[in-house]
């Protein structure tokens, strides 16, 4: 069903690929950018106005690291949910990690969560799909047959794949079949029962540590596979100030790596674990000051090329329980635009480098026609109300899951509307 | 300062929620109820009409045994749940068991778990005080307490006195609360163990000094703390083997010859004879193993009576 056309007016666009930042209006139509121009240049006519006055016009954010739990784990979070609380975080586009149950392994699972997605509503689904049959790191699932079921991009989220030559043949393989890998960076033989950062919190808190040398060395191997291959690979969840001076190097030495980092690890250490807080459980776990001031530093110099969430879903049955027992990981998606905009004050970055972080790089890096604003790119847009004040509780959150460290944090700044395929999604409802 | 004026915590997780003075008192404490079981007749009515119960998710004799004789002392009632005895072999969470517990009203809910963090996890759910009876490798501030007892009624002080602590510090829940109570009431803390046994930032949380061979920490010392090796936890991954420690880590009389004359040794048992100690030192005079289970039930009567006492001092909208 057409749309009916779309103004954006009054706004501050910000388009890092066009190199544009300042007033303009923008014409949605067809499900794509139809125009750019001035203030007040576009005729009203029959077409719906959205007034943007205060607001930051920003190409679709893109989030491309969320759990989903769907399918297998429908109690945590399914699509619409999902979705759902995807939009309300001001993404237009979530990248589904296929660690469900079953794990997302089959050209057919791809087409039949991107046909669900596309009925979900909220943010636009991307699946990604396993870099190995069952996520067990040791045969190559069909790129090829997955990539045309739908598949965005490929890994074993959640499992580094240690074998080194099967990780070989994974990234030259990907490469042909025009797929990104991604790696979730954990060396499993070192600390395999590490609940925390290991350091001064572990000790006192009795729990076996994880040390950061457990990323370090896999991303280690990893740019070692980038410089033989020669093909590209991106990083996931970069936690670790040591990870990410290898980063730094290798892309210096003009290696094809890329990678990204989660909210949490710019700005929650180990100390925030506090008295076995399962909320604070996460993996890769929190890291020391130095590493999330490293990280910091790493967004700031652009080093860290995307900020994604990791957003990780558990109920409370997989979370009120004992620390040891409890379930990695936090839920993301309504926090990590409010967390990016306090990130930008505290470094004095432009709002570009938000766009560019949370859009203009994950769109590349997936090679996705969105990231940007100009004409002929998808009509999604988020729309960011960067001075509202807010209190964010995690009760009212869109997600099923509740497992926020960020519950009852001030904030200031977030998503006022999600447009998405040039369809309003999401509107926050006081507006 | 006298015991009125302090003010307790709701819970005993572990002895860093204690100052020197609740420490000084609750021994203060317990020296009096030692007393009672010297009597012929091992019981007053202190805690008479209240239950506490004995939450065991992970084996223990000793100090489970200890808790109970402790209670009963004061003339409270007792009921043991242990792990394989409850539902929790069922699939029913700690919480659900808990809180089916706390339907019971009971007025002290001591707690043995194999997670670090299991107690604290449940005394900021539950409304009736909470004693750590240990909790994985976290913390066991009644036994700490009891060592602290032990050296301060033979030593007459802890504060200017050197306690080693030997063996596996970074799963010793025991060896943590002992240098949180030792170097709070003023004594200086070595520790040894092999690098595999330790782990980083002891020296800077605690405040101790850190060694990979035992003979500088038991050098010049008024009392050491030989710690249980788990045998059943090795399979040869943090030492080549039981012979080996014994050899490089084990009290013997020529290591023992190194501390004070009067040191005193300690042993939270059970011990593993031929391990952590030779038999000559077990059967020393200067052994202290026997006397820490007789002051184990005098701090665990003082803890029951303190917080159950603390407990009913609380205003309803306190204990909500």
């Amino acid at each position: 069903m057409p749309q009916r056309p779309i103004i954006v007016k009054n706004g501050r666009l910000i388009d890092p690929v066009q190199g544009f930042d300042g007033p303009a209006d923008l014409l949605l139509a067809d499900g794509r950018v139809a125009a750019v121009a001035g203030p007040g240049a576009i005729p009203a006519e029959d077409r719906l106005v959205f007034d943007a006055q205060g607001l930051w016009v920003l190409p679709g954010l893109i989030d491309m690291h969320v759990h989903l739990r769907d399918p297998g784990h429908e109690h945590k979070e399914d699509l619409v949910s999902g979705l759902a609380a995807a939009a309300a975080g001001g993404f237009c586009a979530v990248l589904a990690m296929p660690n469900t149950s079953p794990p997302v392994d089959q050209a057919d699972l791809v087409k039949s969560l991107v046909a669900r997605g596309a009925q979900a509503g909220g943010a636009r689904l991307m699946q990604s799909a396993a870099l190995t049959k069952g996520r067990l790191g040791q045969e190559l699932t069909e790129y090829d047959a997955l990539k045309r079921a739908g598949a965005a991009a490929l890994t074993d989220d959640g499992s580094w794949v240690a074998d080194a030559a099967v990780m070989r043949r994974a990234l030259d393989y990907a490469h042909v079949c025009d797929l990104l890998p991604l790696s979730h960076a954990q060396e499993p033989t070192l600390a395999p029962g590490g609940l925390i950062h290991e350091g001064r919190v572990s000790t006192r808190l009795g729990l076996p540590g994880q040390p950061a040398q457990v990323e370090e060395m896999a991303i280690f191997r990893d740019l070692a596979l980038v410089r033989l291959t020669g093909k590209p690979l991106h990083i996931c969840h970069v936690s670790t100030a040591s990870g990410l001076a290898l980063i730094r190097a290798a892309k210096a030495e003009g290696l094809p790596v890329s990678c990204e980092t989660a909210p949490h690890y710019l700005f929650l250490t180990d100390e925030d674990v506090g008295e076995y807080d399962a909320n604070f459980k996460i993996n890769p776990p929190l890291r020391a000051a130095a590493d999330r001031e490293a990280l910091r530093q790493g967004l700031a110099d652009g080093t860290i090329d995307v900020v994604a969430t990791d957003h990780a879903p558990h109920s409370s049955l997989e979370k009120e329980v004992e620390f040891s027992d409890a379930a990695f990981g936090a839920i993301g998606l309504e926090t990590a635009l409010p967390l990016t905009l306090e990130l930008l004050r505290a470094l004095a970055l432009p709002p570009s480098r938000l766009a560019e972080a949370l859009s203009a790089q994950p769109a590349k890096l997936l090679k996705l026609p969105g990231g940007t604003l100009r004409p002929g790119a998808p009509a999604d847009v988020t729309l960011v109300d960067p001075q509202e004040a807010f209190v964010y509780r995690v009760a009212e959150s869109l997600s099923k899951s509740r497992n926020s460290p960020f519950d009852g944090r001030r904030f200031q700044g977030r998503a006022a509307a999600v447009i998405v395929d040039g369809e309003i999604r999401w509107r926050r409802p006081t507006l | 300062m006298s015991l009125e004026s302090l003010v307790w915590p709701k819970d005993l997780i572990d002895l860093d929620q204690l100052t020197a003075e609740h420490i000084h008192a609750t021994l203060d404490v317990a020296e009096t109820f030692r007393e009672v079981s010297e009597r012929e007749i091992k019981k007053v009515p202190t805690l008479r009409g209240k239950l506490v119960v004995l939450f065991f998710h992970e084996n223990s004799t000793r100090t489970r045994l200890s808790f109970e004789v402790a209670a009963k002392r004061l003339s409270a009632d007792t009921t043991a749940l242990s792990a394989s005895g409850s539902s929790m072999a069922k699939g029913e969470t700690l919480l659900d068991t808990a809180r089916n517990i706390m339907a019971m009203n009971p007025d002290a809910l001591v707690m043995r778990h194999a997670a670090s963090g299991a107690s604290s996890f449940l005394g900021q759910r539950l409304a009736c005080p909470v004693l750590n009876a240990g909790d994985g490798a976290h913390a066991h501030p009644t036994q700490a307490l009891l060592d602290l007892m032990t050296i301060r009624r033979l030593k007459g002080r802890v504060a200017g006195l050197k306690v080693a602590i030997i063996g596996d510090l970074a799963h010793s829940r025991v060896a943590r609360s002992n240098m949180i109570g030792l170097t709070r009431l003023g004594a200086k803390v070595a520790v040894a163990g092999p690098p595999s046994m330790l782990v980083g930032g002891l020296a800077e949380e605690y405040g101790v000094s850190v060694h990979t061979r035992p003979e500088p920490a038991v050098e010049g010392a008024d009392a050491v703390i030989m710690l249980r090796i788990q045998l059943e936890r090795q399979s040869g991954r943090l030492f080549p083997g039981a012979r080996e420690y014994a050899r490089v880590y084990g009290l013997n009389l020529e290591r023992l010859a190194l501390a004070k004359p009067d040191c005193l040794v300690l042993h939270p048992g059970p011990v593993n004879q031929g391990v952590e100690m030779t038999p000559e030192v077990y059967d020393h005079p200067r052994s202290v193993i026997l006397e820490q289970v007789t002051n184990g039930v005098a701090v665990r009567m003082a803890l029951l009576y303190l917080l159950i006492d603390n407990a009913e001092r609380r205003t309803p909208a306190e204990r909500s």
